[in-house]
């Protein structure tokens, strides 16, 4: 099976930057994900949207990718955001409590 | 009176011989002061003219007054033999008295020769029942020797052939072994290999009894040795080919057919060392796994042609021995390959392979034919899709083997999903339900069988009335459920716990029960979703 990189692209969105996930987040994403949040901050952005999209599948792995980005914006003060989660991974980021330490944009969230 | 001859022999089971070997010893007559030393028994070769005149003679015979070419008479009057008096039972010469010269130094009198003649006409039956008593008696020595031999002999191979079967998830594998009466030198084994491969022999030693148990022996450890190391067929075969060639017996040899399958893929690979045909039976027909190769403990330096074939879900081989094929009926017809073939060829999935032979032989032999060789059968089926594990389990929806490479987890997922579309579970639940696969396949490709190639996950989808269960097996040792530490976010922000760690975690969010068991040979998680009627979306 191949493994599908995950396609990342960065624009910036009025104060903040959107990093905009396209296809895997797992371990293979780490790089991609790594060098946008770079990009992203590099560009002086105020917070940081993680558009999950296009984002199909998401694993352990590709939570710990998140965990990790969010420990690094924790210690440079910078928030994060959560859009376009489907019911199921909105789910799952409440069960790990991600969506404690994010806001999670998007329709009907409570 | 005169003294009986001291001993009588005669030869067993000779006829042709007729020798009726006569004591020529000789003692004097009961008041003999000295009697002359004791003198070994003269014999009359089955030629000596002396044979036939004795067998008709009705009376004592003047040994001194007979003129015949005869070495034994020969020796006879050598010995001082002066009267001879032939034991005839029912034709036969059964023995002689031999008589020297009276001790008074006349000659026999009439009276004493009628005497003699008395004495002879009823010891020569009695004398005939003894010998017959010390035949049987001799009989029953050997008799008893060789049943003695045939328990050693049944007792080496009963030890040597497989206590139980290996339990193997998806297949049925049985054996049937009965040693015919002089026990053969069949032999059969199924060999655990590592990853889950399993090895099958069938053998047969020629030669009979003690000697061809001993040999089935050596060869069955040989085998179980070299399996282990080699795994390939051929070089098992061939190396235990030349293990036992320097310690072989003359004119024994052992004909073996040595398989090595793969569970998960199906794939047999096999090898012959000159043993009979193994049949498989597949949905299109009856196939025979050839293979060329010498018998083993004839030549060292052999070479081992392997083959392949792999078992589809379904499909069932029938490994035997010999003693099938060469069975006769009562007019002397073999049962024949050919019969064989057609009788795997027309057996239904209901009766089992095994039985099915037996049955179909019964019946060409009649029911009081004697076994004439021992008859061995192992047989290996795939289980079919459906039905594999049984009521208790449900329908099999899927089963399928990934190979551990990071990202197979996808492809675990997507058959889960289209093995339980029917389902029609819920959105929410199938999205849990796949979630919970793709963790449990990345946690038996990591920690099960830590992405090395040829350790497989096998997964298997089985639905019940009320739940359905997904299974997922890795081939790694028994092992706790990693759980070092429930994964908390805030410690894992401050940096306090790896980031990593959530696998477990979600697996048991995803489902409704999640149980894991270790067997010897992998390690199973078993995702449950309990499915309480229509439609119902769990908790």
């Amino acid at each position: 099976m191949t493994v599908h990189e995950l396609e990342v692209s960065v624009r910036k969105e009025g104060g903040g930057a959107v990093v905009a996930l396209a296809g895997e987040l797992n371990a293979s994403a780490a790089e991609a994900l790594d060098a946008a949040y770079a990009e992203a901050i590099a560009g002086g952005a105020g917070h940081v949207v993680l558009d999950f999209e296009r984002a199909d599948y998401i694993n352990s792995t590709g939570i710990a990718l998140i965990v990790g980005l969010l420990a690094q914006a924790r210690a440079q003060a910078l928030e994060v955001r959560a859009r376009g989660l489907s019911d199921h991974y909105r789910e799952i980021f409440e069960i790990t409590r991600l969506s404690d330490f994010m806001t999670i944009e998007g329709k009907e969230h409570a | 009176m005169t003294a009986l001859t001291r001993s009588f022999r005669r030869k067993l089971k000779r006829p042709d011989r007729a020798t009726a070997a006569a004591d020529a010893s000789i003692e004097g007559a009961p008041a003999a002061a000295s009697a002359p030393p004791e003198q070994a028994p003269v014999e009359i070769g089955p030629n000596d003219p002396l044979l036939a005149y004795f067998q008709s003679a009705s009376e004592a015979v003047d040994i001194d007054a007979l003129e015949l070419d005869s070495p034994a008479l020969r020796e006879l009057k050598a010995a001082g033999v002066r009267l001879a008096v032939p034991l005839v039972s029912q034709g036969e010469l059964i023995g002689v008295l031999n008589l020297g010269p009276r001790l008074s130094e006349q000659d026999y009198s009439s009276d004493d020769r009628k005497l003699l003649d008395n004495l002879a006409a009823q010891a020569a039956p009695a004398l005939r029942v003894g010998q017959l008593v010390r035949e049987q008696e001799a009989e029953a020595v050997t008799r008893q020797r060789f049943e003695s031999e045939l328990e050693v002999a049944r007792l080496i191979q009963q030890n040597f052939l497989p206590k139980e079967l290996p339990e193997m998830p998806g297949w049925q594998v049985a054996a049937y072994y009965r040693p015919a009466r002089e026990v053969g030198g069949d032999f059969y084994d199924v060999i655990p290999l590592p990853d889950g491969r399993v090895g099958f022999v069938v053998g047969d030693v020629t030669d009979k009894g003690v000697p061809a148990a001993l040999v089935m022996s050596a060869t069955r450890s040989l085998l179980r040795a070299s399996a282990q190391r080699l795994i390939e067929p051929g070089e098992v075969l061939g190396r235990v080919n030349d293990q036992l060639c320097p310690d072989m017996p003359k004119a024994m040899f052992v004909t073996c057919l040595y398989g090595v399958l793969d569970r998960d893929s199906g794939l047999l690979r096999f090898a012959n060392a000159g043993h009979d045909v193994p049949y498989v039976k597949t949905a299109h027909g009856v196939d025979e796994l050839r293979a060329r190769g010498m018998p083993l403990g004839l030549m060292p330096g052999m070479e081992y042609e392997e083959k392949e074939a792999t078992l589809a879900p379904g499909d069932s081989v029938l490994l035997h021995s010999d003693g099938i094929v060469e069975s006769h009926d009562p007019e002397r017809d073999m049962f024949g390959f050919p019969r064989l073939k057609d009788t795997v060829a027309r057996a239904s999935g209901e009766e089992s392979l095994i039985d099915r032979v037996l049955t179909e032989l019964a019946a060409f032999t009649g029911p009081d034919a004697a076994q004439e060789d021992d008859i061995t059968m192992v047989t290996l089926q795939r289980s079919a899709g459906a039905g594999v594990a049984g009521a208790q389990n449900g329908r099999v929806l899927a089963e399928l083997s990934l190979s551990s490479e990071p990202g197979n987890e996808r492809g675990a997922i997507d058959e889960v999903e289209r093995a339980v579309a029917d389902l029609g579970l819920p959105r929410p639940r199938l999205e849990r339900l796949k979630t919970a696969v793709g963790e449990a396949t990345m946690n038996a490709m990591e920690h099960g069988n830590e992405y090395r190639l040829d350790r497989p996950v096998l997964i298997r989808v089985l639905h019940s009335r009320n739940r359905l269960s997904v299974r997922v097996t890795d081939r790694g040792e028994a092992r706790e459920l990693e759980r070092p530490e429930s994964p908390d976010l805030e410690a894992k922000l401050d940096g306090r716990q790896k980031p990593r760690g959530w696998g477990l975690f979600l697996i048991e969010k995803m489902v409704d029960e999640a149980h894991e068991t270790s067997e010897e040979d992998g390690h199973t998680l078993e995702l449950v979703l309990r499915l309480e009627g229509d439609g119902h979306d769990g908790p």
